[in-house]
């Protein structure tokens, strides 16, 4: 073989293995975003389906997030509903109180500018912009007690801005449910 | 050779200056808000400096980089000088200017909205016209870099443009694109908020336009080092780039598949729908097709080294390799970051796995050893390529260099592991103050502390970076010799149109913007009553 042949079959060689490659490469992320769908679909872990408004500056006057509104209230098919909303520089209510092995929906807003709403423990993770509703569907496993800090910065009090969430046995909630139209951990 | 020196040494010199005050800053915030140090009493400091650090090293120093390696590129590649060097000076005044008029009303505590604006929160409108100007001056290095390969085109039609240039422009225009997301975002929906025009603001939407730059500006960030990987490193080393093709198919993927899809920043937000959200991180996925290609070049580049210098086996040429020369070091190090950072990027990637992490200090963790970590060490291998050639002075100090690049690598892999596992543990991100006491955030406290001294080894790798560089400008003259890019074992003799030019790409890339983002644009424009009352930060009316 001349130099020249060497260097031809060199290429083909080359071009022969970096093609392998290139399937592989395609291969896994082709698995990976399969994946990714399969549990959207199947285990119905989906974002938020539709996009929901609120108008921060009357949150507080009209609509589901007035004040003797928030917190968590029972719904007729035994789901529990938890409305709250954020503000500089706390969560309103500060505490809330939710029942264990019961499915749950959070439901919230922000009264000025961007929070992050997130509880430690748990894949509850979300950003709260307003003019618009952050729904959260969750089932707690056990009670227990959570930390739910912001966590998009939101002014210079952002680092204070803690509230906390706590878990309770379920016949303890729906047992308070029937003196109050909505929990906190203040009731 | 370099006829515009000067233009590229004073692109890297500020980059690099600004560069090192921005790592004492960080440093500064990384103790802080550790166990280790009392509670600081005024938060806005930390917020004050978080934006400027944030600012300077996502916006300022990056650009700086690409464009002084840029205008050294065309120069290198194309073998003539650079057209419009009056322009390039204009530029850089622009980003001279910018960087100041921005940092000024943030050192002053009057702009501490971080470096991602988020609004309702507006600071003062300097903030924002200075990061403008620092665009707007790298709009003209775009341009200037589309110019220049155009006349060189010109004149040797049918050519393969010097994979370099092609990798280099290619760039160029990503940004030049991906720019305009934040600049739509500035220059219609916050600078008339903070001019007093206007009161109120969509936040939702200014979301949705700064996540149109949010991912490919993280591409613009990493060009510079993979133009490294392909074209430096296999000569700097003593091997051959395995496949100039391949290498122009990676970057064209890039400029494809980089810009639609920045909605997986969005994936907790309510303003976005879930079909749309699913489509940018399907694409998401793609993104990773380019780096993977990459990896597989550079070690069959590597390999190539390995075994002209006589390694034998299939391990041997590993041992063979250069391990003394810092090149081989500074890519080593890039790889093995690149690697655990891509790993922690596929969990950002799905929507399922990046509920646990979202926004906690695994992101923080995250982006600090992908970009402070791969990008930044190959940001440093370049200027120790260069600076000979650019100063027309060796660099002699091998010893330190290494010293300098091991440094960097184990600070980042001792700052960043910790950080990510206290993300994983719901730490919150941006936070100027943590209570340790409460027995929720005591386990924090021990990975914090961790970090905080990785922290104090990256600012001692910086202090021997810039010994090294000022040694080089003091050292006596001596003649750099010609410049080279690496050459393939197999070079082009003819390249296919699509991969010498853009313009199909181009029409992709636009295209799929105008459809992955102009839809959710459209619909949120048409949504009624989503502007909320501006929230002023500082001093302000
Ligand atoms: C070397 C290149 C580096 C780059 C490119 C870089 C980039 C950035 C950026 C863009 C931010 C803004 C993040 C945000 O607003 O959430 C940031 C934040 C931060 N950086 Fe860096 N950084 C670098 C080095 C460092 C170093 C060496 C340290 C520590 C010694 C450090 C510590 C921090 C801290 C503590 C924050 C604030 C995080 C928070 O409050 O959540 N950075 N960095
Ligand atoms: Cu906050
Ligand atoms: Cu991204």
């Amino acid at each position: 073989m001349t130099l020249q042949d060497n260097h031809a079959a060199g290429a083909v060689v080359a071009a022969r293995v970096e093609r392998k490659w290139a399937m592989v490469s395609v291969a896994v992320i082709v698995l990976l975003a399969g994946m990714a769908a399969f549990a959207g679909i199947h285990q119905a872990t989906m974002p938020q389906a539709r996009v929901e408004t609120a108008d921060p500056t009357t949150l507080h006057i009209a609509g589901e997030f007035v004040e003797s509104n928030l917190g968590s209230a029972l719904e007729p098919d035994g789901s529990v509903t938890v409305r709250a909303v954020a503000q500089q520089y706390s969560f309103t209510p500060q505490c809330l109180l939710v029942p264990a092995e019961t499915p749950i929906t959070f439901r919230a807003s922000s009264a000025d500018v961007v929070h992050g709403f997130l509880i430690q423990g748990t894949n509850i993770n979300t950003m709260l912009v307003p003019g618009y509703v952050s729904a959260i569907p969750i089932r707690f496993d056990k009670p227990g007690d959570h930390l739910m800090p912001c966590h998009e910065f939101c002014g210079i009090g952002h680092e204070g801005m803690w509230a906390n969430v706590k878990v309770i046995d379920k016949a303890a909630f729906l047992a308070m449910t029937s003196a109050h139209r909505r929990l906190t951990c203040v009731e | 050779m370099l006829s515009s020196k000067r233009l590229v040494l004073a692109h890297f010199w500020l980059a690099f200056t600004v560069f090192g005050l921005a790592l004492l800053l960080g440093a500064w915030q990384m103790l802080v808000r550790s166990p280790l140090l009392a509670w600081i009493s005024n938060p806005e400091w930390y917020y004050r400096s978080v934006t400027a650090h944030g600012t300077v090293m996502g916006y300022v120093f990056p650009t700086l980089i690409a464009m002084g390696f840029g205008y050294a590129i065309s120069e290198l590649a194309l073998e003539r000088p650079l057209i419009g060097q009056r322009w390039a000076w204009t530029g850089f005044g622009l980003v001279v200017v910018g960087a100041v008029m921005a940092m000024v009303p943030v050192s002053m505590g009057l702009a501490s909205v971080l470096y991602t604006f988020y609004p309702p929160l507006i600071g003062s409108p300097f903030y924002y016209l200075g990061i403008v100007l620092v665009v707007v001056g790298s709009w003209i290095w775009v341009a200037l870099m589309s110019l220049n390969l155009y006349v060189w085109k010109r004149d040797n039609p049918g050519k393969p443009v010097p994979l370099a240039m092609f990798a280099n422009v290619a760039g160029s225009l990503l940004w030049g694109w991906t720019a305009v997301g934040a600049a739509l975002e500035l220059l219609l929906q916050i600078l008339p908020v903070a001019l007093g025009f206007r009161t109120t603001i969509d936040a939702g939407l200014a979301r949705v336009f700064f996540s149109w730059t949010l991912h490919a500006i993280v591409y613009f960030w990493l060009m510079p080092a993979y133009i490294a990987y392909y074209t430096i490193i296999p000569r700097a080393i003593g091997g051959k780039l395995y496949s100039d093709s391949m290498a122009r198919i990676s970057f064209i993927l890039f400029l494809v598949v980089a810009m639609p899809i920045g909605i997986h920043h969005l994936f907790t937000d309510p303003q976005v729908g879930a079909g749309f959200k699913f489509m940018h991180s399907a694409l998401t996925a793609l993104v990773a097709l380019p780096t993977l290609l990459t990896v597989f070049t550079i070690c069959a580049s590597a390999e190539i080294a390995g075994r002209l210098r006589g390694g034998k086996g299939p391990f041997g040429w590993v041992a063979a390799l250069p391990w003394r020369n810092p090149m081989m070091l500074a890519v080593t190090f890039s790889f093995v970051m690149l690697g655990f950072g891509g790993a922690g990027g596929l969990i950002n990637m799905s929507f399922q796995l990046d509920a646990s992490i979202h926004n906690t200090q695994w992101v923080t963790g995250h982006f600090h050893l992908i970009f402070g970590g791969a990008i930044v060490i190959m940001y440093f291998a370049i200027a120790y390529d260069l600076w000979p050639h650019l100063t027309g002075r060796a660099l002699t100090s091998l010893g330190l260099m290494r010293a300098q690049l091991w440094l960097w690598f184990v600070g980042m892999i001792v700052t960043t592991f910790p950080w990510h596992y206290v993300g994983i543990l719901g730490m919150p991100r941006r936070m100027a103050f943590y209570d340790f006491t409460n027995t929720a955030l005591a386990p924090e406290a021990l990975p914090v502390t961790i970090s905080v001294f990785g922290g104090f080894l990256l600012v001692i790798s910086g202090a021997l970076f810039f010994v090294v560089l000022i040694k080089g400008q003091l050292a006596p003259k001596a003649e750099a010799g010609v410049y080279r890019f690496s050459i393939a074992i197999h070079p082009p003799t003819s390249v296919p149109v699509a991969l010498n030019g853009y313009s199909l790409w181009l029409v992709l890339m636009i295209g799929l913007t105008v459809v992955n983002y102009g839809f959710p644009i459209a619909q949120l424009l048409a949504l009624k009553n989503t502007s909320v009352p501006a929230v002023y930060v500082g001093a302000q009316p």
